[in-house]
């Protein structure tokens, strides 16, 4: 299962029988142990990484420190709710340290963002404090370099 | 008009140049061709091998090291043995950083070989180790091993060549060019036969790291007995996707090493430092991301292995290295036949098995260094091309 899920993390589009192939089974096996690692939602879903920038399309990515008053029986699950419920907030984790969530949003300008955070995220009680930052150039992203420059550079040789 | 060509020595003229370089200059030319002709990775260095190259340059590591090697890579070299062969070498008197496998394979047979003597090679291999043999004034003995038993060479296999001029037997496994591997059992009849004959055994084991599946690398020299009589080479070219560095290693007792880096002192100096940097980094830090390739190699060995079987070309599961040895003798073909047609007609480049050995004939060398979608297209070319004939 570790290897499927290895190789489906890598590139999730490779057809059923290549991965047959590669890890001895047979087709029906694959499609199988797929349905069922989705029904278990150890898959959870397909994404495609996309460099947006080359599309000309603008879109903003924030990265937002939030404090939070912890309340009673919940702790911060029910305010991280709150905020995860959202469409414009992509990402949200609950971090060690000097702050409780990392909030990641993604909105079509700068003032879009700024507008989401000042009317709906800091305004959620229990939010104490937001510190925003602009995301200005992704290098990296699960793994994969965005601009990688390193290709197969390999020469005609004789041995 | 001086004819240059007869001033060049006759034992120089006798070597013919390796036969994988034909098609390459074809397939050179060609767009959209996939080549699963190269023996090496197609991985660049882990990067963390390579920072530390770059960070000993900044320090100023430019100079000649020590003959033998710098000491913190001769003791990186023992402490792998021991940690994963329990062999015991001690990295002041065993050890020879050489200038790749290449060199050491080179010196090694200078060493040995006395003009006249005999070196039993199995075949198919490496295209380099008749050409060294005779080179240092041997006389390279081939032995062919046999297609039924998956090119895995036995004592039965080498005892007829065997004469009173047999002074070493070289064996390179797993294997380049049929990716075959020896089992305990069969490197210790090898062994067998190697105490006597009273033989000096040459071991290149270059793709030792590269083996799948459950099956593990035996080090020859572990064997009960043989550590001094081996000359064990390797070096970091394949595991570590290492080609350019140019740098490896001769593990053998202390008179034997000390020959050879007489020939190193005058010929080499040293293995450049460099090299030797990234070398101890690989050593030290380096094991993950090879297992990581290696993994990644196994993926391609399954795919190819089932591919070219779809496409109705027999061949054996190759156990270690990244090359797989289909036997194509059902298309009717020669090798050599094989492979130009199959490049001219479908832009796919690999290596006569002839290449590699008389014996090989019947075969082709496909190489599966390279990536998995070069590999599926290769393989629905390959399939296309059988089925066209
Ligand atoms: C079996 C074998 N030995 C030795 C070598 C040469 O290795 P190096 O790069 O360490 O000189 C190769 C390279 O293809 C090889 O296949």
């Amino acid at each position: 299962m570790r290897e499927l899920l290895e190789l489906l993390k890598h590139d999730a589009r490779r057809p059923a029988k290549e991965l047959a192939s590669m890890l001895n089974i047979s087709e029906y096996e694959v499609e199988e142990k797929m349905a069922k690692l989705e029904k278990d939602k150890i898959i959870l879903s397909y994404n495609t990484l996309i460099n947006w920038d080359k599309t000309g399309e603008n879109t903003v990515t924030s990265i937002i420190e939030v404090n939070l008053t912890p309340q009673r029986e919940v702790g911060f699950d029910a305010i991280a709710e709150r905020i995860y419920r959202f469409d414009e907030v992509r990402t949200v984790y609950l971090m060690s340290g000097n702050f409780d969530l990392l909030v990641i949003i993604e909105g079509k300008s700068m003032q879009d963002v700024a507008n989401f955070v000042a009317t709906r995220l800091a305004t959620i009680e229990g939010v104490t404090q937001t510190r925003s930052h602009f995301l200005l150039k992704p290098y990296k992203k699960d793994g994969i370099i965005i601009e990688d420059k390193e290709k197969d550079r390999r020469l005609v040789m004789s041995i | 008009m001086t004819n240059w060509n007869d001033r060049i020595s006759p034992v120089v003229k006798s070597v013919p140049p390796s036969g994988i370089r034909k098609f390459f200059d074809i397939a050179s030319e060609m767009e959209d061709v996939i080549s699963l002709g190269v023996g090496e990775p197609d991985f660049v260095t882990p990067w963390s091998i390579r920072e530390s190259c770059v960070y000993g340059l900044e320090q100023g590591y430019t100079s000649y090291t020590a003959n033998r090697g710098l000491m913190e890579l001769r003791e990186e070299i023992c402490f792998m043995h021991k940690r994963r062969f329990d062999l015991d070498y001690d990295p002041k008197t065993d050890v020879l950083v050489t200038v790749g496998v290449s060199e050491a394979l080179d010196i090694a047979m200078r060493t040995i070989l006395s003009p006249g003597d005999e070196i039993l090679i199995p075949e198919p291999c490496y295209v380099s180790y008749k050409a060294c043999a005779t080179l240092a004034g041997g006389i390279p003995v081939p032995v062919p091993a046999k297609a039924e038993n998956d090119f895995r060479i036995t004592p039965d296999d080498l005892e007829p060549h065997v004469s009173p001029k047999t002074k070493a037997l070289l064996i390179g496994y797993p294997n380049n060019p049929t990716g075959a591997i020896l089992s305990k059992e069969d490197l210790e009849a090898i062994a067998r036969f190697a105490v006597k004959h009273d033989l000096i055994v040459i071991s290149d084991e270059i793709y030792g790291d590269l083996t799948y599946g459950d099956t593990k690398h035996v080090c020859f020299a572990g064997l009960p007995e043989m550590k001094d009589r081996t000359i064990l080479l390797n070096g970091f070219s394949k595991a570590y996707a290492m080609t350019g560095w140019r740098i490896g290693y001769a593990l053998s007792n202390p008179d034997i090493i000390a020959a050879m880096t007489k020939i190193h002192q005058y010929t080499m100096l040293c293995a450049p430092i460099t090299a030797q940097i990234a070398a101890v980094e690989a050593l030290r830090h380096g094991e993950k991301y090879m297992r990581k390739m290696v993994s990644e190699y196994d993926k391609r060995r399954r795919l190819i292995y089932d591919g070219l079987q779809k496409a109705g070309l027999k061949c054996f599961e190759p156990k270690g290295a990244f090359y797989i040895f289909p036997d194509i003798t059902s298309t009717g073909l020669s090798s050599e036949e094989f492979a130009e047609k199959i490049l001219m007609q479908e832009h796919v480049a690999l290596v006569p098995g002839n290449a590699f050995g008389e014996c090989g004939e019947g075969f082709v060398r496909c190489s599966y260094a390279t990536s998995i979608e070069q590999i599926s297209e290769a393989l629905a070319r390959i399939e296309h091309f059988v089925n066209h004939l």
